[in-house]
């Protein structure tokens, strides 16, 4: 099989599908649809994971992060015009941790509450965040100006607070300088420094990163001592005072095949000092596994789809190639008794198939491409398509073409010769 | 006798089995054409004249018996080597021209040579010039639809020279013309002999055959009666 023929018969094949255009227009609609389909559900799947595993990406794949529930039980038994709510984690449930759990790199206590702030005639509700500077490693941001708080301000008990880039928008409107004292409650901070604001759209289904858009950040020394642990807050008519130390512990492993075990030998000791199980366990690791999981298989269930149509497609051009063999008998024939040997009628009619499927391959490819553009324009849904995706279908699509066109080429090549140069 | 034969048969038998029952389409038959000769092979249908061709023409096998093609036995050989044999050696022409419809009468000529992995000019300019031995130079570029039965035939004769064949085998070559066209035909196959093809043709028209050197009567599956016209021409 030499390099002359293969082209001389690919010249004879696109000759002869031109011959019947239409017809091979037609029947490679069963490829573009299947190849298009492939490529195109392929990058729906692609663009839907990847928002959720950038979310727990950003979580940090070494880290455990522990939050505050206040458990169900409880819940309903607050009766009581002053009952307090007590239920968390407690500031000796993280020093327990950082003792005992080996393989911690760092961990941080973190206190959370809402209060408004002032600052001349601006107010704004935020987030207050307490915890140690040791957050600003586990959290990732970008410092746009200043310094983030430090152990000294920790030891001094220092009154200082660094803002994210919204809040010093909305409540400073300017974000030059920081040297300015912000009241939060009825305690004044020092600004000393303004953070990249989080991304995290809160209730949008995703996962939480611990940082949100309007934050500002405090010592978990000074928050304890100006703000209290004990929140009140008006649901409805009544009035619902809680006692929570510690809204959320982060802690960072030193490595990712330590997160697991840490987890579970976090879990543990919490189980042993909890009577109710009032706190949760995040571990981004097992999200992003579980995510990544999960957009596996919504792409083997798309891909097998999509796959089934190029089955079919593959059917449509063997059930075009058999009556094109029928159609072809006496041709075959004639170049049989010139002296065409049976392989020589076998690469002519696989090559004619292929020819068949590749078109159809290349065509659906640029279907495959403009799909998910239409998608993401009208459906706003983000779609991506990958270069293996198009390498795939259109690997496919070929052996799709030989697979179907061998048993007609070979149907072709086996007939007798005598007998096809009879056929009418 | 046998100056150069270029084809013998020995003993050459075929049987079909129907059911259980054996029908002999050859049985038993020996001849040898010798080189430059022309050969007309009669009987009435049923015969055993086309079996004969086919044979000789490698497009079926002997069921016993030897075929030898330049002194060379080949009636063991497989589908690819007959392949060979045919491509190589051996050019067809039929009653119902066979031309393949889709190639120009250029592509038509130049079919064995492709398989015979000629370069592309070469191949080319020796379908020229076969097509100006047919008298259809100026139809190259025709494809057979637009021909008339007398042009396709000329075209299928010069494919059957393109590879220059120890022999040429037609059958019925004339069957599907009319008179004269026909007589056209007959006189090219007439003077291909004479620039000595050696030539076998199935007919059943005693005119026709009376062109012949050798007349082959086949009945049965047997040979009648071969009948030798001394007078040929050089």
């Amino acid at each position: 099989m030499q390099l002359t023929e293969i082209i001389r018969n690919v010249r004879l094949g696109i000759k002869d599908l031109m011959i019947h255009g239409l017809r091979s227009l037609l029947t490679m609609l069963g490829m573009v649809f299947g190849v298009g389909s492939v490529v195109a559900m392929l990058s729906v799947g692609e663009g839907a994971g990847k928002e959720a595993l950038e979310q727990i990406q950003k979580l940090g794949s070494n880290n455990i992060i522990i939050d505050s529930v206040k458990p169900v039980e409880q819940a309903s038994s607050s009766k009581g015009r002053f009952a307090l709510d007590l239920y968390g984690l407690r500031y000796k449930d993280f020093e327990r941790m950082v003792q005992a759990i080996a393989d911690i790199k760092s961990a941080v206590p973190v206190k959370i509450t809402r209060e408004k702030a002032y600052y001349a005639d601006n107010v704004l509700e935020v987030r207050v965040v307490g915890s140690t500077p040791d957050w600003f490693q586990l959290v990732d941001h970008n410092v746009l100006s200043g310094r983030v708080f430090q152990a000294s301000d920790m030891s001094n008990r220092a009154n200082v607070v660094v803002v994210t880039e919204n809040v010093a928008r909305k409540l400073l409107t300017f974000s030059g300088e920081q040297r300015s004292n912000i009241r939060i409650g009825s305690n004044f901070f020092e600004v000393v420094g303004i953070i990249s604001s989080g991304d995290a759209k809160d209730g949008d289904g995703g996962v939480q990163t611990p940082d949100s858009p309007l934050d500002v950040y405090i010592p978990i020394n000074v928050m304890r001592e100006r703000f209290g642990d004990i929140a009140v807050r008006k649901v409805s008519g009544a009035t619902i005072r809680e006692k929570v130390e510690l809204q959320q512990v982060i802690v960072q492993v030193n490595a990712k095949e330590q997160v697991e075990s840490s987890a579970l030998a976090i879990e543990t000791m919490l189980a042993n000092f909890h009577d109710k199980k009032d706190y949760t366990m995040r571990v981004p690791l097992a999200l992003l596994r579980q995510a990544e999981a999960t957009k596996r298989t919504f792409n083997i269930v798309l891909g097998s789809i999509a796959g089934i149509s190029l089955l079919v497609g593959g059917i449509g051009i063997m059930n075009i190639m058999l009556a094109t063999v029928t159609e072809r008998t006496r041709e075959i024939g004639i170049r049989r008794a010139i002296g065409a040997r049976r392989g020589q009628i076998i690469l002519q009619f696989l090559i004619e198939t292929v020819l068949l499927s590749m078109f159809g391959g290349i065509i659906g490819i640029f279907l495959g491409l403009l799909i998910p553009f239409l998608i993401t324009y009208f459906a706003d849904l983000e779609t991506i398509v990958t270069w293996y995706s198009i390498v795939f279908s259109f690997g496919i699509s070929l052996t799709v073409g030989v697979i179907f066109g061998l048993y007609p080429a070979v149907r072709a090549a086996n007939l007798n010769p005598i007998e096809a140069l009879r056929h009418e | 006798m046998s100056k150069n034969p270029i084809i013998r048969l020995e003993n050459a038998t075929k049987t079909h089995t129907l059911g259980s029952e054996e029908v002999h389409a050859l049985d038993g038959i020996n001849f040898t054409m010798e080189q430059g000769s022309f050969w007309a092979i009669m009987g009435p249908s049923g015969s055993g004249k086309s079996t004969t061709l086919n044979i000789l023409g490698c497009l079926d096998h002997l069921t016993s018996g030897k075929y030898f093609l330049k002194e060379e036995d080949i009636s063991q050989l497989n589908d690819d080597e007959l392949s060979e044999i045919r491509l190589s050696h051996l050019g067809f022409i039929f009653q119902s021209f066979n031309l393949i419809p889709q190639l120009t009468v250029q592509e038509n000529i130049e079919l064995p040579l492709y398989y015979l992995n000629w370069q592309p000019n070469a191949y080319a300019k020796r379908a020229r010039d076969l097509a100006d031995l047919v008298g259809l130079a100026d139809r190259l570029n025709h494809r057979p639809n637009e021909l008339s039965g007398g042009q396709r035939q000329r075209v299928a004769i010069a494919r059957s020279l393109a590879n220059d064949p120890y022999i040429i085998l037609a059958d019925e070559p004339t069957g599907n013309l009319d008179s004269a066209n026909g007589e056209q035909i007959l006189q090219l196959i007439i003077d291909l002999n004479k620039n000595g093809k050696t030539i076998a043709m199935v007919t059943h028209d005693p005119d026709i055959a009376a062109h012949a050197s050798h007349q082959l009567h086949i009945r049965d599956g047997k040979i009648d009666r071969i009948e030798c016209r001394e007078s040929k021409g050089e």
